[in-house]
């Protein structure tokens, strides 16, 4: 066995040879991969354009002008959109979080509070969100109640969190139940509390876990807030088909739809980034 | 290049970033041949296996297997590795499967074999193994000592020529360690060709054919387990030896 020191180590001939095939396989990948695109989207672009009714479907649907036209109204329309999941998002995650601890408690005084968080996870996630969306902005004024607002954009915003709360709270209840009892007795060997334990240990640890998928329902709720617009919150949706209905034209909708994938595209490479990440840490040494 | 080796590595070398962790490492596997890999953590034993397996890339040398350089990136690691079998520190078996499929599934999907006939060979294998009764468990629910049998049994039912073992008794308790072990023995007697990193010395001693000490990646010596554990040559080996093994 020779020794050799380290620090003077050249690639061998054989090594070389190594890398220059791999080289030219992540060529020859990048070259297929390509191909294989160019010939997939031309197919679709083919077959879509050469539609017998592709004409008038670009009229209506794709049409510059009228793009242009509609969309400064779209665009504000679109602000309220952006307002309602910023303001919805965090009440949300409290809500679900919420929720989610509550029905994990064991103590008999919390029985009340743990049938009432099973309830509201049952019943909200049952009632599509549409419909809790048309009685909280058609049912909640019409009670005239004094000091509750009557402006349906708010109250829209409370039915989806309501409804998504629903969600989130089962997202982070299979969170906290995923993490391993070990780590409790742990925490209560070190004399945490529950309390303690939730909120130090257990509940970093299952956030952590469920990052994924709360980042999926957040991403299927900025699409919803376009829901408002049964209530007539003049939103992007509503704005667009407002336009639509003066114009005989569908493009404002073509241009609402762009403007939401323009929104959810960022969040969805940052969830993917955020997985990648998670996957490397928790998962690092399996290589030692 | 001497043809009877059934694995031969020449000049391995294997970075993580700055960090070397293999170095020039030779080795030659003959059929029937018990290689040990001893050290202390961090020396390449884990590394070596796992360079051996492809799940490593190498950064230098060559290995060959069967005659052939399995180093090359060209050559199909699937095929390789349905020629050699490994077991895990930590066994790995699948949690979502019972014993049976955990050992019928690489000999139905990768081998093709039929059912009945995977089934036969796992039954008769767990049996002889002294698990015939835990074949329809999952792995769960089944000791520490039970879980690496039945990874052991897992990786043999793909009939492979070269066993590599990575401190497959590392996270069994003393008493558990014995029943693992009864079965390496046995498949050594039997003449199967393995490869095992281990941190149990006696039975690297009685076992063996060929004792190979590694220190910061590099084999700092081997030799039959006789001389190494009587008469080590180098002075590290010595220090090493002197700490792990059991004072008589």
């Amino acid at each position: 066995m020779s020794v050799v020191d380290g620090s003077t180590w050249e690639p061998s001939r054989r090594e070389l040879e190594r890398r220059a095939v791999r080289r030219a396989r992540a060529r020859r990948d990048i070259l297929v991969a390509t191909v294989a695109l160019v010939v997939v989207l031309g197919a679709l672009v083919i077959g879509i354009t050469s539609a017998p009714g592709w004409d008038r479907v670009r009229e209506t649907f794709f049409n510059w002008d009228e793009a242009k036209a509609s969309f400064p109204q779209v665009i504000k329309g679109f602000g309220k959109n952006v307002v309602v999941f910023l303001v919805a998002e965090p009440c949300i995650l409290v809500v679900g979080a919420g929720v989610a601890v509550i029905r994990s408690t064991v103590s008999p005084v919390m029985l009340p509070f743990r049938v009432l968080a099973v309830v509201y996870a049952d019943v909200f996630r049952g009632i599509p969100t549409i419909l809790l969306v048309y009685l909280a902005g058609i049912g909640i004024p019409a009670l005239e109640l004094q000091g509750l607002t009557t402006n349906t954009l708010w109250l829209g915003t409370g039915a989806l969190v309501v409804s998504y709360g629903a969600y989130v709270s089962e997202v982070f209840r299979a969170g906290i139940e995923s993490i391993h009892p070990s780590q409790l007795a742990s925490a209560d060997t070190l004399g945490l509390s529950r309390w303690q334990s939730m909120v130090h240990v257990i509940l970093p640890q299952a956030t952590r876990r469920v990052a994924p998928p709360l980042l999926n329902d957040f991403i299927s709720l900025q699409k919803d807030t376009a829901l408002l617009s049964v209530i007539f919150v003049f939103e992007a949706m509503f704005s667009a088909q407002d336009y639509t209905n003066y114009h005989f034209n569908y493009t404002p909708l073509v241009v609402a739809a762009v403007l939401f994938i323009g929104l959810t595209i960022p969040l969805t490479r940052f969830t993917d980034w955020f997985a990648r990440r998670m996957m490397r840490r928790e998962f690092a040494g399996v290589a030692k | 290049m001497s043809h009877e080796a059934l694995l031969e590595a020449t000049g391995v070398r294997k970075t993580y970033g700055e960090k070397v962790v293999l170095d020039d490492v030779d080795l030659v596997v003959r059929p029937h041949d018990v290689i040990c890999l001893i050290g202390s953590s961090g020396s390449g034993k884990s590394t070596l296996l796992r360079c051996l397996n492809l799940l490593e890339d190498v950064d230098d040398g060559v290995i060959e297997f069967e005659g052939r350089e399995i180093s090359d990136p060209r050559v199909d690691r699937r095929a390789v590795r349905s020629r050699m079998g490994m077991v895990f520190q930590s066994y790995n078996l699948f949690p979502h499967l019972s014993v049976l499929d955990n050992c019928t599934i690489a000999p139905r999907r990768v081998h093709g074999v039929p059912k009945a006939e995977a089934e036969q060979r796992a039954h008769d294998l767990l049996t002889r193994f002294g698990l015939a009764d835990q074949a329809s468990k999952h792995p769960d629910r089944m000791s520490g000592g039970q879980q690496q049998r039945a990874a052991l049994v897992r990786a043999l039912c793909t009939q492979p020529t070269l066993l590599l073992l990575d401190e497959i008794t590392a996270a069994l308790d003393p008493e558990l360690v014995g029943e693992v072990l009864t079965i390496v023995r046995e498949l050594a007697e039997q003449g199967t060709t393995m490869i095992l990193a281990t941190h149990e010395m006696a039975f690297a001693r009685d076992i063996a054919s060929t004792v190979c000490f590694l220190d910061q990646g590099r084999i700092l010596e081997h030799g039959s387990p006789a001389r190494m554990f009587s008469r080590p040559r180098e002075e590290r080996t010595r220090q090493f030896l002197a700490r792990v093994l059991p004072q008589t």
